[in-house]
C-alpha cells in the first residue's frame, strides 16, 4: 500500500474527506452566520441551537410521523425557518437599536433553552438516524473507502452554498436585502420593505442551519449537544473569514475543515485546537479577517 | 454615618453570621463566583468590554493552584497567589489579541482562545482530562487548619472582602474614570489621548487576575478543579450573573452570583436538566425587558419613588 | 416424685433463662443505634446520559427492591433511598456527596459509574467517613492506589473484563489489537489493563487513538483503527460510546476485514444494538438475569417496573444495597468502621453472587462470567442474548491480593 509523507495513502484519503464534510458543515453554518451578521448586525448564538433542532425535526418526523429522509430535507429547514422567524418578530426586533452586545446574550439565552428543553425530552445520548438505503453503502476507490453519505452531504451543502452566494450576490432579491442592510432609511424610501426582508433574512438563516441539521443526522448522532459542539468552531471560523463576503465564509470553512482532517492525520492531539490556531495567527497578521473589510 | 457604610456593615454582619445558619460550602460557593462576576462586571459593566470566555481565567487559576499546593506542596496563599497570577498573565496574552476587535469580535474572539485552553486542559496530562484535578489539600494558615469548613469560610470571605474593597477602589479612581470614558464613548476618549488600548488591556488583566482567585479559590473548598471550571458554559453563567444582578453597578454581581448559585442547589435536585432551559429563559428575560438587571431596576426604582429622575 | 419435680423445675428454670437468652439476642438485633435516627442510601449515577440505561432510574428501583426484601425498616426505623445525577463530572458528583454526607445524613452511597466521579467520591466518603460501595465504575485504582477503609468495590473491575475477555479472544487467534479508548480514567484504565494480557499472551498492540467521552462522531478514530491493519479493535469504552463505535464500523465497512472487542459490554447495549449487529462480540459479564431460576425471577421483578432487563450493574446494586442493610444490623449502628468490620467478614449468598465475600482491599470477589452473544436465530425469546462460554472462578477473575498497591495493606 502506498504512502503519503509517511501515512498510508487510505488513511490520508478517509481524513482529507471527513475533513471536506467537517469543512462544508462549517461552510454552511458560517454562511447563516454571516448572512444573519450582515443582514441583521446580531451574531447569532442561537445558530447551533437551531441546527440540532433541524436533526431533531428529521429524526421526530422519522420516528412518529413516518416522513422519509428526502420530505424532512424539505420540511425541517421550512419549519425551523418559519421558528426563526417567529424568534426575530418576538424577541430580536426590539433589540436593533441597542448595543450589539445584547443580541447576542439574547441569542445564547435562546440556546440554552433550546438546548435545555431537548436535553431534557431525550437526554444528553444521541438517537440513532439510519441512512437512507439511497445513500448507503459506499465506494470503493481502491484507494480510499467512499461513504456514499458522506460524498452526497459534500456535493448538496457545496450546492447550497452556492445557490445563496448566487442569490444574495447575482439576483434583485438579493439586492434588495444588502440593500436594506447597508442603509436601511432609504431602502425603506425607495418603497421596499425592509422589516419583512430583515424577518426573511433571519428566517433564511435558521433555515439554512436546519437544512444542516438534516444533513449531519445521519452522519453523527442526533444529540442536544451536537450543536454547541460546533458553534464555537464557527465562531472561529467567522472570525478567521471575516464577515466581509459571503463567498469569504463558504471558503473559508471548507479549508479550515480540510486543514482540521489534515491536522488529525499528522497531529491528532492538535486537531481540537488548530481552528484556534490559526484564529489567533490571523488576528495578529490581518485583524479584519482573510475576506474581511474593516469598519 | 453614610448609608453606604450602614450597608457595607450589614453585609458584612451577615457574612459572619451566615456559615452558623447556611451550609458553609454553599456559601463560599456564592462568595467565588460573586467574586468571579465583581471581576467580570470590572470589564463589562465599567469598561464595556464583553468577554465570552471568562470561564478559562477561573479554571486556568484552579488548576495552577491545585498543582501548586498538591504536586509542589506549596504554602496555601502561596498556591492562591500561584493561580491569580497565572490567570492574570493568561489575560495578557488573551487580552492582546482579543483587543485588535472590536464589540461583537471581541467576544467572539475571547470566547474562541478560551475553547481553545479549554482543548488543552483536556489534553495535558496535569489536569488529569475529564478526571480533573482531585485531592487538593487545603493546608494551614498560620497555623489554623484549613480543612475545618468553619475555619475556610473565614479565610474565604476575608478574600473577598479584601478584593471587592480593591475592586471599588479601582472604579473610583482615575483609571477607573478613564475606563468609564471608553465604555461610554470610545473615539472620544482616544481624541482626547489616551492610549485606549493600554488602558482596556489593563482592565483585562486585573479581571482576569481576580477571576482567577476566585477560581483558585474555590479549587480550594472543593478540593478539585475540573474541565467545567473552565467550560463555556461557566463563562455564560456569569455573564448571567451579572446581568441579572445589575451591569455596572456595585452589588449587582454580588445579588447575581447568590440569586443563580442558590437556584442551581435548589433547582438541581428537582427538575434537573430544566436548570438550563431556566438559566436561558432569565437570560432572555433579562435582554428583553430587565436590562438593568435586579440592583439597576431597584435603584431606579427606588429614585423614581422619592422624586428623583431615575 | 419430688425428683421429678425438681427435674422439672429446674428444666422449665433452663428453658426460660435459655429463651430469656434468645430474646436478648433477638432484642439486640432488633435495636441499635442510627445516626439521623434513619438509614439513608443515596444512588448516585449518570441518570440521562451515556450510562443512563446502565444503571441510572433501574439502579435507583433496585435498591428500593433490596430496602423492600430486606423488610423496610432497621430497628423499627425508616430507611430511605436518594439519588442524584452526577452528569459523569466528578465536581457534580464530589460536590453531591459531600453535601449528602455533610446535610443531608446519607450513611452510603451505591452505584457511581464512570470511573473519574467514582474515585472522587472515594475521597469524600474517605474523608467524611462513610460507606461507598461502588457497582458501577470499572477501574481497579478503586482497590488499588485509590483503596480506602470505607470503599467496596462490588461488582467487577478493568483487570476481570482484559483478564476475561483479552485473554479469551487472544487464545482464539487474535493477536494483534489496536484501541479506541474513552479518553478518562476507566479508558485508560481498561487499555492499560487488557494491553498487559494481551502482550503477556503473546499478542502486539500496534497502537490507540482516545475520543472524549460521549463523543458523536467516531468516523476519524475507526479510520486510524482501520490505517493500522490490527486484527482486532478493542473498544475501550461503554455505553452509548460503545454503541456508537459498532454502529460506526460497520457503516464504514471495518467489520470486513477486522473483528471488534468490546471490552466492556452490558445487556442494555446488546439490546439497543440489536443481535443482527452484535452478534458473535465476546464479553466479559458479572451476573446475566437469565442464568437460573432465582436470576429469573429477580429479572422479571424488575422487568414489571422497568420494562427492560436488569443489567449486572442494576443486580449489584440490588445486592449491595441488601448486604449493606444486613451489615447494619449485624453490627448494630450505622457507624461506618463497625459496618465495615462487618462487611469484610461477610459472606455474600444472595441472586448476584454466591460464595462472594469482601477483601482487605476492599474488592468484592465472585465469579464473572464470559459470555458470547448470540446469532439473531438462536434467541428463543426477548432479552435471550447471551450464550455461556466459560465460568470464570473468583480467584481466577481478580487481581490476586499479593499484586494490590494498595496503600493500605502495606501497614501490616
Amino acid at each position: 500500500m502506498s504512502e503519503i509523507f509517511g501515512i498510508p495513502i487510505q488513511a490520508f484519503m478517509g481524513q482529507l474527506m471527513l475533513g471536506l464534510v467537517n469543512g462544508s458543515f462549517y461552510a454552511m453554518l458560517s454562511l447563516g452566520l454571516a448572512v444573519i451578521f450582515g443582514m441583521l448586525n446580531i451574531i447569532n448564538f442561537a445558530h447551533g441551537a437551531l441546527y440540532m433542532v433541524g436533526a431533531f425535526m428529521a429524526w421526530l418526523g422519522l420516528t412518529y410521523l413516518d416522513i422519509g429522509y428526502w420530505q424532512a430535507l424539505l420540511l425541517a429547514p421550512l419549519c425551523v425557518g418559519v421558528f426563526g422567524v417567529l424568534i426575530e418578530r418576538t424577541m430580536l426586533q426590539w433589540l436593533y437599536k441597542l448595543d450589539h452586545l445584547y443580541g447576542l446574550l439574547l441569542t445564547f439565552g435562546l440556546a440554552l433553552v433550546l438546548e435545555g428543553l431537548f436535553i431534557n425530552i431525550f437526554g444528553v445520548s444521541g438517537q440513532p438516524y439510519s441512512i437512507p438505503d439511497e445513500l448507503s453503502g459506499a465506494f470503493n476507490l481502491g484507494f480510499m473507502f467512499l461513504p456514499k453519505y458522506r460524498a452526497w452531504v459534500i456535493v448538496s451543502s457545496l450546492g447550497v452554498c452556492f445557490a445563496t452566494w448566487y442569490v444574495i450576490e447575482k439576483t434583485q432579491l438579493g439586492a434588495y436585502l444588502r440593500a436594506a442592510t447597508e442603509n436601511p432609511k432609504l431602502t425603506q424610501a425607495f418603497g421596499i420593505n425592509v422589516p419583512l426582508m430583515v424577518m426573511l433574512t433571519y428566517g433564511f438563516g435558521a433555515a439554512l442551519a436546519g437544512f444542516a441539521g438534516v444533513l449531519a443526522a445521519p452522519a453523527i448522532q442526533v444529540s442536544p449537544l451536537m450543536g454547541s459542539n460546533l458553534i464555537i468552531v464557527v465562531f472561529a471560523v467567522v472570525v478567521i473569514g471575516g464577515m466581509g463576503s459571503i463567498l469569504g465564509s463558504i471558503l473559508t470553512g471548507i479549508g479550515l475543515g480540510v486543514i482540521e482532517g489534515l491536522t488529525k492525520v499528522f497531529w491528532p492531539e492538535a486537531s481540537a485546537t488548530v481552528v484556534f490556531i490559526i484564529m489567533a495567527i490571523v488576528l495578529m497578521i490581518r485583524p479584519a479577517g482573510l475576506f474581511g473589510r474593516e469598519t | 454615618m453614610s448609608r453606604s457604610a450602614i450597608g457595607y456593615i450589614a453585609l458584612l454582619a451577615f457574612g459572619l453570621a451566615a456559615p452558623f445558619f447556611i451550609y458553609p460550602v454553599l456559601v463560599m460557593k456564592v462568595l467565588c463566583f460573586a467574586l468571579f462576576a465583581c471581576a467580570f462586571n470590572l470589564l463589562l459593566g465599567y469598561t464595556g468590554l464583553l468577554s465570552f470566555g471568562h470561564a478559562v481565567f477561573l479554571g486556568t487559576a484552579g488548576y495552577v493552584t491545585g498543582h501548586a499546593l498538591k504536586v509542589w506542596e506549596l504554602p496555601t496563599l502561596v498556591g492562591l497567589l500561584a493561580g491569580a497570577g497565572a490567570a492574570a498573565v493568561l489575560g495578557w496574552v488573551i487580552g492582546s489579541l482579543a483587543i485588535r476587535r472590536q464589540g461583537i469580535y471581541f467576544a467572539m474572539v475571547t470566547l474562541a482562545l478560551a475553547q481553545m485552553m479549554f482543548f488543552f486542559f483536556l489534553q495535558a496530562s496535569f489536569t488529569g482530562g475529564e478526571d480533573g484535578l482531585q485531592g487538593i489539600p487545603r493546608g494551614t494558615l498560620f497555623g489554623i487548619d484549613l480543612a475545618d469548613d468553619m475555619n475556610l469560610y473565614y479565610l474565604v470571605l476575608a478574600i473577598f472582602a479584601a478584593s471587592f474593597w480593591l475592586i471599588q477602589r479601582v472604579i473610583h479612581s482615575p483609571f477607573g474614570q478613564i475606563l468609564k470614558a471608553i465604555r461610554e464613548n470610545e473615539p472620544r476618549a482616544i481624541s482626547l489621548g489616551y492610549d485606549v488600548a493600554k488602558y482596556k488591556l489593563l482592565a483585562f488583566v486585573l479581571s482576569a487576575g481576580l477571576a482567577g482567585l476566585a477560581g483558585a479559590t474555590k479549587a480550594l473548598v472543593f478540593k478539585f478543579a475540573t474541565l467545567s471550571d473552565a467550560h463555556w458554559h461557566t463563562s455564560g453563567e456569569v455573564v448571567l450573573m451579572t446581568l441579572l444582578g445589575g451591569m455596572g453597578t456595585v452589588f449587582g454581581p454580588l445579588v447575581g452570583a447568590s440569586v443563580i448559585v442558590t437556584l442551581q442547589n435548589e433547582l438541581a435536585d428537582k427538575v434537573g436538566s430544566l436548570v438550563t432551559v431556566i438559566m436561558g429563559a432569565i437570560f432572555v428575560v433579562c435582554v428583553l425587558a430587565f436590562r438593568r438587571g435586579i440592583v439597576g431596576e431597584s435603584l431606579a426604582l427606588y429614585r423614581r419613588m422619592i422624586g428623583q429622575k431615575p | 416424685m419430688k425428683e421429678k419435680i425438681l427435674v422439672g423445675l429446674t428444666a422449665m428454670a433452663l428453658a426460660t433463662l435459655g429463651t430469656q437468652g434468645a430474646f436478648a439476642q433477638a432484642a439486640k438485633a432488633k435495636t441499635g443505634k442510627l445516626s439521623g435516627d434513619m438509614v439513608k442510601i443515596g444512588v448516585m449515577n449518570d441518570m440521562a446520559g451515556v450510562y443512563a440505561d446502565i444503571g441510572g432510574p433501574g439502579s435507583v428501583e433496585a435498591a428500593k427492591m433490596a430496602v423492600a426484601d430486606f423488610g423496610g425498616k432497621m430497628f423499627g426505623k425508616p430507611i430511605e433511598v436518594v439519588f442524584a445525577d452526577h452528569q459523569n463530572k466528578p465536581d457534580v458528583g464530589a460536590s453531591k456527596a459531600r453535601e449528602w454526607f455533610d446535610v443531608q445524613g446519607v450513611d452510603m452511597i451505591t452505584d457511581v459509574p464512570t470511573s473519574s466521579v467514582a474515585i472522587a467520591i472515594a475521597k469524600v466518603a474517605n474523608e467524611k467517613k462513610r460507606v461507598y460501595m461502588n457497582t458501577g465504575a470499572a477501574t481497579k485504582a478503586l482497590t488499588n492506589e485509590e483503596c480506602s477503609p470505607y470503599t467496596v468495590h462490588y461488582a467487577y473491575d478493568t483487570y476481570a473484563l482484559a483478564n476475561g475477555t483479552g485473554k479469551a479472544i487472544v487464545q482464539t487467534g487474535g493477536k494483534t489489537w489496536f484501541f479506541i479508548t474513552a479518553d478518562y480514567a476507566f479508558g485508560h484504565a481498561l487499555e492499560a489493563d487488557t494491553a498487559a494480557v494481551v502482550k503477556a499472551s503473546g499478542g502486539e498492540v500496534k497502537g490507540a487513538v482516545r475520543h472524549p467521552l460521549s463523543a458523536s462522531d467516531f468516523s476519524s478514530f475507526l479510520l486510524q483503527a482501520q490505517a493500522s491493519k490490527a486484527q482486532i479493535i478493542g473498544l475501550a469504552n461503554a455505553g452509548g460510546d460503545t454503541i456508537n463505535s459498532v454502529k460506526a464500523a460497520n457503516e464504514f465497512g471495518l467489520t470486513k476485514n477486522q473483528t471488534l472487542a468490546g471490552l466492556l459490554m452490558f445487556i442494555s447495549d446488546v439490546h439497543s444494538l440489536g443481535l443482527k449487529t452484535a452478534q458473535g462480540m465476546m464479553l466479559t459479564d458479572a451476573w446475566y438475569w437469565d442464568t437460573n431460576d432465582e436470576t429469573r425471577k429477580f429479572g422479571r421483578r424488575f422487568f414489571a417496573k422497568m420494562k427492560r432487563m436488569p443489567s449486572f450493574d442494576q443486580a449489584a446494586v440490588y445486592s449491595a444495597t441488601l448486604t449493606y442493610l444486613k451489615a447494619v444490623q449485624e453490627a448494630g449502628t450505622d457507624d461506618a468502621d463497625a459496618v465495615m468490620k462487618v462487611l469484610k467478614k461477610t459472606k455474600i449468598n444472595d441472586v448476584f453472587a454466591k460464595g462472594g465475600y469482601v477483601r482487605a482491599d476492599g474488592r468484592m470477589v465472585h465469579d464473572m462470567y464470559l459470555m458470547q452473544v448470540k446469532k439473531p436465530e438462536d434467541s428463543k425469546y426477548p432479552w435471550d442474548y447471551y450464550q455461556l462460554k466459560k465460568v470464570i472462578p473468583a480467584e481466577e477473575a481478580f487481581q490476586p491480593l499479593a499484586l494490590s498497591t494498595c496503600p493500605m495493606l502495606k501497614k501490616k
